[in-house]
């Protein structure tokens, strides 16, 4: 938007000047102010983003490859010939390997987290809106699906098809998606009586039209919440599965076999074990507290 | 109440069935079978071995005798420690990770109920923060890094408690374990308890009991906490869930003779028959414990009516 606003001559930058002239106070506005003053959310924000920043650049501009094996450099403690955190058993840059581990967990839980996000507002807008008989069934679906020991078919999953990428973004997104579906169930119910969807089938809209249209993007805000609590979850799951030697397969690497490794040779090397294990709290925590921040900014409850 | 129970169990059937199909076409999907060894079968012994087990029919009629064979309460011999059936199995572990969750509910019950009414009690003061901070801390770090780091600490430099084993469930093995079970249980359950009590004791029937000159911990103990502790009750169900995927990672880490740990090696070893088993009785076990949840709850809660 700055940028269009800089050239007079576009029609968006003419649009979106008149737009901020006339524009009030939206939800949205009152939902960043009050997210803006949560000092934690804000914090957990600061903290995500030098993640993130880390976790793109970093295995760019360490000096060793994480899977880089340095016969003569075994089991370093941390500072020892230039090895910042110190190396493994292989003697690996510990450094590089967690750079690359928090990619990679940081990735699952991104792409995890979309596949959920599709399946579950899917779900739960087509069952919340068409209702009856339908909503019925889908949801006596999601309660039978939810009494399963879900972990169990996760490692099952894992165990039938062998461990790659794209089968634990889907066996964690299938395991995630039921929530949403329930929160977004729930919302489109309120939503779908409100005049605005009247107008729109008044207006001569088909129902697809109307789910698309004006139920999704009304959803947002729930569904942004959940989005920033899902995103810890599954890469909590996706570690706890790569600590049963179920997830990323070596030389790869993710927070979750880090630490595995870490604890498997932690009376040696504690290093191996500590610095892993920081990494991942500071991540979930930081995105617990953003999303924590963004429940109570949208949720209108507690106003 | 009686239509309650048997309506909630009518449900569990389908639930059942469908943890069943699922776990029996995954297992059967997988490459590998149960029977392959270092050395390689000659084909008359594989046809032989597949035969004793009824694998040599095609898979629809091995689902359907496999299905009717649960109804009966039989879940199939092991394929892999001979003479043994899933059931033994079953009961010679079980004892081990029902003793770990009981360990690790009662004690995140008992300590995270009372942090959470202390908190509340002290609320926005520097107590309730700190409850609180643990208690995020607590729902941030995975099982996973508390258990190592315990085990580092408590049993590698102190030496105060062994790091692995269980030696028959004495009390010195039990610690570390329950400990690392209970944390994440604690967290949850003392930000539900605080929640539940600050909004408790906001409420009128709390002020009369004030007004009528009850000594504070009177109203708190008798008056407040009995409504405050609703929402643990429902949250019991997916507390064991939890509890049963942390016991996957205890008993892994601290080498104890489980049920958890034998889950994940016959998963590996394509032990068909333990594998389903134990999903089974895992997936019943979720489906009593939410049945009891809600049970419990319309007895505590008098304003819950079941139908």
């Amino acid at each position: 938007m700055s940028t269009s606003l800089l050239v007079p001559g576009s029609r968006r930058g003419a649009q979106s000047m008149e737009r901020a002239a006339l524009k009030g106070r939206s939800l949205w506005d009152d939902a960043r102010r009050r997210l803006m003053g949560n000092r934690g959310a804000v914090a957990g924000m600061v903290v995500l983003g030098l993640l993130v920043v880390a976790a793109i650049a970093g295995p760019q501009l360490t000096p060793y490859a994480y899977d880089q094996v340095n016969k003569t450099d075994v089991w370093f403690a941390p500072l020892q010939n230039g090895h910042l955190i110190g190396t493994d058993a292989l003697g690996r840059d510990l450094l590089a390997r967690l750079l690359m581990g928090l990619r990679v967990s940081l990735a699952i839980g991104l792409v995890a987290t979309f596949v959920s996000l599709i399946i579950g507002v899917a779900w739960g807008a087509v069952a919340g809106f068409i209702g009856g008989r339908l909503d019925e069934i889908m949801m006596r679906f999601v309660d039978v699906l939810y009494s399963l020991p879900f972990i169990f078919f996760v490692i099952l999953l894992m165990v039938t098809f062998g461990s790659n990428f794209i089968l634990i973004f889907v066996a964690i997104g299938a395991v995630e998606w039921l929530t949403m579906s329930r929160i977004v169930r729930g919302q489109t119910l309120t939503l779908k009586h409100k005049e605005f969807v009247e107008a729109a089938r008044a207006a001569g809209l088909r129902r697809g039209g109307i789910i698309v249209r004006h139920i999704v993007p009304n959803l947002l805000g729930p569904v942004v919440v959940y989005v920033t609590l899902t995103i810890p979850a599954v890469i909590l799951a996706e570690s706890f599965l790569s600590f049963l030697g179920l997830g990323v397969q070596p030389p790869m690497a993710s927070l979750g076999t880090l630490i595995a490794n870490g604890a498997q040779d932690m009376e040696l090397a504690p290093w191996l074990l500590i610095f892993p294990s920081l990494v991942m709290i500071v991540t979930l925590m930081s995105f617990n507290f953003i999303g924590d921040g963004l429940r109570d900014a949208i949720d209108p409850k507690d106003r | 109440m009686f239509r309650f129970i048997g309506r909630r169990l009518l449900v569990a059937i389908p639930t059942l069935l469908l943890v069943v199909t699922l776990a029996f076409f995954m297992m059967r999907a997988a490459p590998g079978s149960p029977f392959d060894t270092d050395r390689r079968l000659s084909p008359e012994i594989e046809k032989n071995v597949l035969a004793k087990y009824g694998m040599n029919k095609p898979i629809s009629a091995q689902y359907v005798d496999y299905l009717v064979n649960v109804a009966h309460g039989d879940l199939g011999p092991s394929l892999k420690y001979k003479d043994k059936s899933v059931i033994e199995i079953l009961r010679e572990n079980y004892m081990v990770s029902l003793k770990l969750g009981g360990a690790a509910i009662l004690l995140a019950a008992l300590v995270g109920v009372s942090l959470g009414v202390l908190a509340a009690m002290r609320q926005n003061r520097s107590l309730d923060f700190g409850v609180m901070a643990v208690a995020i801390l607590g729902v941030c770090i995975p099982t996973f890094v508390t258990a190592p780091l315990l085990v580092l600490v408590f049993a590698s430099k102190l030496g105060w408690l062994p790091g692995a084993g269980w030696d028959g469930g004495a009390l010195v093995n039990m610690v570390l374990p329950v400990t690392v079970l209970a944390l994440p249980q604690i967290a949850i359950i003392s930000r539900l308890t605080r929640a539940g009590m600050v909004e408790v004791l906001h409420s009128n029937y709390v002020r009369t009991a004030r007004a009528k000159g009850l000594p504070e911990h009177r109203i708190v103990t008798r008056h407040a906490l009995r409504a405050a502790i609703l929402p643990l009750v429902s949250y019991l169900g997916p507390a064991c869930a939890g509890l049963i995927t942390g016991s996957l990672v205890v008993e892994k880490i601290f080498n104890l003779p489980g049920l958890g740990k034998f889950f994940v090696l016959s998963a590996l070893q394509r032990d068909y028959t333990v594998v389903m088993g134990m999903v089974i009785f895992y997936a019943a076990l979720i489906l009593v414990l939410n049945l009891l949840a809600d049970l419990l709850y319309a007895v505590l809660d008098p304003r819950v009516r079941l139908a």
